[in-house]
């Protein structure tokens, strides 16, 4: 399979470790296997793979994870048609948005 | 669809079977093509699949009918409850992107559908996709009170398809099941509705270049504007094709991570192109307008295609915007300049 990764320096993922508990939720949701577990702790290995769809932070019963520039769509269409004040429709099918 | 009924404590529960018709197809091709895309909807509530008994599994899904066959047509030959969410027609992935596939809609859902007096355990297994909307442990605390346990999440499979070996695998998904893919085959899948949603785009660009066209040494003329124009808008539609759909498949083989980079160089290749087949004026301002031209129009529609692919983050693409939309808009204004110049010489 062909590895798709995209700005890495941008991602405004945080996990703060010390909250964690280790329920390995983050591991089951996220769609780019950007966490693992490590020990008892969940470890960011491949954040540069993440695309802030916001899963592990809403998903987080510990509080641990921040997704700080807040989860919207990584759509170029969505951002400007919103700046026209049209409010967007999904871009497209089984993606998105 | 509906093929009868099940009786439960809370009434007939609509039976819908697992064998997608030529309908249903149909329906499928016609929404990828935006065909009556606004309104490919079931009815949010529950349905059966088989002969679901208390204990059977229920699967929670989107009222986007595509969604809701995938989900029927992978329990083929089980038992299980489907409960769709009013996500208003939208898919789970999108619609948990926008919060209707969500915790707040999911509690309601098993309130208002009395699921409790349908089934005798807690557990819910939704697609994982859905847990950019739903907190599982919110939904457990909702809908939990004094006298009953809350409902429990389990987050299965991406991908419909894989809900059997998920199954078996004893409810777990593996790291494929969980990771999200683009294939080929699914870059392509999604063309069609992007090409059809952006048409306006290319409908406008056809105009300006049309009414810009008429400009001559002898003044302005709609009869010039028609003559002129064509050629043009025959490039323009080359160039938004390689930025809506040759960009797109060939994603991942067009160096560098930034879409709008990634068109732009692809514009760059069809100006060269065109350029070495002779097939343009060889005015010096016409090459200067179209080396801007081409390649600012397959940017621009590259950089939409984030929308439509499964990893790009909102930070990201508001940083390539920030940097490329003035490139876009610059070039833009310098090529219809020289294209300008190039009509009035």
């Amino acid at each position: 399979m062909i590895d798709f990764k995209y700005l890495g320096e941008t991602v405004s993922l945080i996990l703060n470790k010390e909250k964690c508990n280790g329920c390995g939720m983050c591991v089951k949701v996220c769609p780019h296997a950007v966490f693992e577990m490590n020990g008892s702790k969940a470890e960011l290995t491949l954040k540069d793979y993440c695309m802030e769809c916001g899963a592990c932070q809403l998903n987080c019963a510990q509080n641990a994870i921040k997704v700080t520039v807040g989860n919207g769509c990584g759509c170029a269409t969505g951002i400007i048609e919103g700046y026209f004040g049209v409010e967007s429709e999904c871009c497209s099918d089984s993606t998105c948005c | 669809m509906i093929t009868g009924y099940i009786k439960t404590p809370i009434g007939d529960i609509p039976q819908v079977e697992t064998r997608l018709n030529s309908k249903d197809i149909l329906g499928a091709i016609k929404v990828r093509w935006l065909i009556g895309r606004d309104n490919y909807m079931v009815k949010p509530g529950l349905y059966a699949v088989g002969n679901p008994t208390k204990d059977s599994n229920v699967f929670v899904s989107a009222n986007y009918k595509l969604s809701f066959d995938h989900v029927r047509k992978n329990l083929a030959g089980r038992d299980a409850w489907i409960l769709v969410l009013d996500t208003k027609g939208v898919n789970v992935w999108c619609a948990a992107g926008k919060g209707t596939f969500g915790t707040h809609e999911l509690v309601k859902r098993i309130e208002e559908t009395q699921l409790r007096k349908v089934v005798n355990h807690h557990r819910l297994i939704l697609p994982q996709l859905g847990a950019t909307g739903v907190s599982a442990h919110l939904v457990r605390q909702l809908t939990k009170s004094e006298s009953e346990k809350g409902f429990n999440v389990v987050w299965g499979p991406i991908k419909a398809a894989d809900i059997k070996p998920f199954l078996k695998n004893n409810y777990k998904a593996t790291t494929e099941m969980r990771r999200v893919t683009f294939t080929m085959a699914e870059r392509t899948k999604l063309l069609p509705v992007d090409i059809v949603y952006a048409g306006k785009k290319l409908l406008g660009a056809f105009v300006l270049i049309f009414l810009v066209s008429g400009f001559s040494q002898t003044g302005y003329s709609i009869t010039d504007a028609w003559y002129t124009s064509l050629p043009s808008i025959l490039y323009i539609v080359l160039a938004y094709f390689t930025g809506i759909l040759l960009t797109p498949i060939l994603l991942p083989y067009i160096p560098f991570r930034m879409f709008a980079l990634k068109g732009l160089i692809t514009g760059i290749f069809l100006f060269i192109a065109l350029h070495l087949g002779n097939y343009m004026a060889n005015s010096i301002y016409a090459i200067l307008a179209w080396v801007m031209l081409l390649p600012a129009i397959s940017s621009f529609m590259a950089m939409n295609f984030t929308g439509g692919s499964t990893f790009t983050s909102l930070s990201g693409v508001k940083k390539e915007m920030k940097i490329f939309v003035p490139i876009q808009i610059t070039m833009a204004i310098f090529g219809l300049a020289f294209y300008i110049i190039n009509l009035l010489r």
